[in-house]
């Protein structure tokens, strides 16, 4: 199809000025089109950056070194540390999600009163910026008098340290993303739930089927579009993660939690070195282009479908 | 069977209860300390019974903070306004950029259309800071670093995606038919556009506006790296807030109240447009 091409589905019925015809769908998306070119040049910029050494402290060392800073990282401990972290977060931050989500679409499953009042207050925390999310969450986890230290002091924890201890400090980040992100799958997974058809459960209620044998073999299969489509979504999120992260610790205690955007935000403002922090993120960027694409060919066929349920 | 069922629903109801439990008590928590003065934030064991007391939300509107290291001015109301302007500012203009393009992508199929879709979306997936921080630099030469403008601008990278392909999907859910109809009749195509797309794609256009707004609110990175001091919005505010204050708890509480109110207050009241949106069509609410 060549760019000029206007298919006639659809298309409106312009009688008079064919080029206006033409024109039309051009001019209607070039403000977008100026603004994914606006986008377009720091990225450029980014991508450039990322093969120099370019410090802010130090502007006359600047100058084009090819690959370096990528081949400096294959022997660099602190980028195989972000690169394990950040993996890290994302895989048990999704696990987490998954599986208290799809529990929970399962117990509001029906459309009682009680189930539909539920699921809305679930919006809250998906609502709360993740940023101030975890300052409500250090509130809580304040060793003087934060409630959960309160709790879990009455559990024998006496000196429990959340995220100021390197031990706990995962969990304790990992705690606030569940919080945020766990109602987000819940509702994807329950409009999931409440658009299947009824006739393979009617049958099997009929025949007597044991429910494990229902949940493994026609809930889970049927579910499992949404089941990928939002874990895929959420862990192209999740191992971008910068907020909580951030709101927290600032990738502490030491480099804990030093996820990539946390590492290269540091790495660019703290220390200064440009070039560093771009081939990071476009590392990054590498894995989540590699990840969107299926996220996006997945979304894509479920849109459709539900679009042809409609 | 019959008792059954009634031992189902009651473990049923009692873990809704506790699920209820993990996700509203940290907000139920921190809106009780918002009303406590530091002393009673301090009690151990922690009290739900307290004598609730307003000073942190007047400390906060007044502006004027004590601390032990003497008086301190705080903006938070100005992190408040700044919030609401920029939120606002960005969703309508990505309104006035997205739905005409939306409206473009649904009608023609024509390759440029579908390469800016997908452009735009591959953006909302890209890390934020791989754009945000080259922006920094070039934020200082062009003087946007100080002005509204620039993170407006910016804050598009955020509503844009989300306007224009949860809109597409309305736009291409109405029969063009009506539309063709109305041409026939002899209208414009301007005048069959805002008489006749847009008040059928309206619900889109509201659920699409809405989550928009509430992203925009709630983001943090944008304004960290490209907002100066005086433009930061509350997620920003918030925690320079937390760095400054120190130990004036109650108030900390209460900035945190006031921050996340206006997105939980909006989603409760628009939650029927939420679940469509947020899943941008993937599902059917």
């Amino acid at each position: 199809m060549s760019l000029a091409s206007v298919s006639e589905s659809g298309a409106l019925p312009v009688r008079k000025r064919p080029f206006a015809r033409h024109a039309l769908p051009y001019i209607l998306s070039l403000p977008a089109l100026l603004v994914c070119i606006g986008i377009l040049i720091p990225f450029v910029t980014a991508v450039y950056y990322s093969l120099m050494r370019f410090r802010l402290n130090l502007p006359a060392l600047k100058g084009f070194i090819w690959f370096d800073n990528y081949i400096n990282f294959l022997s660099d401990a602190a980028f195989w540390n972000t690169v394990t972290i950040s993996l890290v977060y994302a895989f048990v931050t999704v696990a987490v999600e998954l599986v208290l989500g799809l529990g929970i679409a399962l117990l509001l499953v029906k459309p009682t009163r009680l189930n539909n009042l539920a699921s809305i207050l679930l919006l809250l925390p998906l609502m709360t910026a993740p940023a101030l999310a975890a300052l409500m969450w250090k509130l809580m986890t304040n060793p003087n008098f934060g409630i959960l230290s309160y709790l879990v002091s009455l559990l024998g924890f006496t000196d429990f340290r959340w995220a100021s201890d390197p031990s706990t400090a995962l969990l304790t980040v990992t705690l606030v993303d569940v919080w945020v992100y766990t109602p987000f799958i819940m509702i994807l997974l329950l409009a999931g739930l409440r658009s299947l058809p009824k006739q393979p459960f009617e049958a099997a209620a009929l025949d007597g089927v044991p429910r494990s044998f229902v949940f493994f073999r026609i809930t889970l299969p049927m579910l499992m579009p949404y089941i990928i489509t939002a874990s895929l979504f959420r862990l192209l999120d999740s191992i971008q993660q910068f907020d909580i992260v951030y709101s927290m610790t600032q990738g502490g205690p030491g480099d804990t939690l030093m996820v990539f955007q946390v590492q290269s935000y540091l790495e660019f403002f703290q220390y200064t070195n440009v070039g560093r922090s771009a081939a990071l993120l476009m590392v990054l960027w590498a894995i989540t282009y590699f990840l969107s694409n299926i996220f996006i060919k997945h979304w894509l066929k479920l849109r459709e479908r539900a679009r042809g349920l409609s | 069977m019959e008792r059954h069922s009634i031992l189902e629903r009651a473990i049923r109801t009692v873990l809704i209860v506790l699920v209820l439990v993990f996700f509203l008590f940290p907000i139920f928590w921190i809106l009780l300390m918002s009303f406590q003065t530091n002393d009673q934030i301090l009690r151990i064991p922690p009290s739900i019974v307290f004598a609730p007391t307003l000073d942190n939300y007047f400390t906060l509107i007044t502006g004027k903070l004590q601390t032990t290291a003497g008086n301190l001015d705080v903006a938070f109301l100005k992190n408040l306004g700044n919030s609401l302007l920029l939120s606002t500012g960005s969703v309508i203009l990505s309104l006035i950029l997205g739905v005409p393009a939306a409206y473009a992508f649904a009608r023609f199929k024509f390759r440029l259309g579908e390469n800016i879709a997908f452009t735009l979306l591959s953006f909302r997936f890209a890390p934020p800071l791989l754009v945000l921080l080259p922006l920094s630099l070039y934020f200082k030469q062009l003087g946007l670093t100080d002005s509204y403008f620039g993170l407006i601008w910016i804050y598009q990278l955020i509503c844009l995606p989300l306007i224009l392909w949860i809109v597409r999907g309305y736009f291409e859910d109405v029969s063009p038919d009506i539309e063709h109809a109305y041409r026939v009749a002899g209208h414009s195509w301007w005048t069959t556009f805002r008489k006749i797309a847009i008040p059928l794609a309206r619900p889109g256009i509201a659920a699409a506006g809405l989550l928009a707004f509430i992203f925009a609110w709630n983001n943090f990175v944008f304004a960290l790296i490209l907002a100066s001091a005086d433009k930061q919005p509350v997620t920003v505010g918030a925690l320079a807030f937390v760095t400054a204050s120190g130990i004036q708890y109650g108030q900390i509480a209460a900035a945190i109240v006031l921050s996340v109110m206006p997105t939980l207050l909006l989603a409760l009241y628009a939650q029927r447009y939420l679940v469509e949106g947020l899943s941008l069509g993937a599902v059917k609410g």
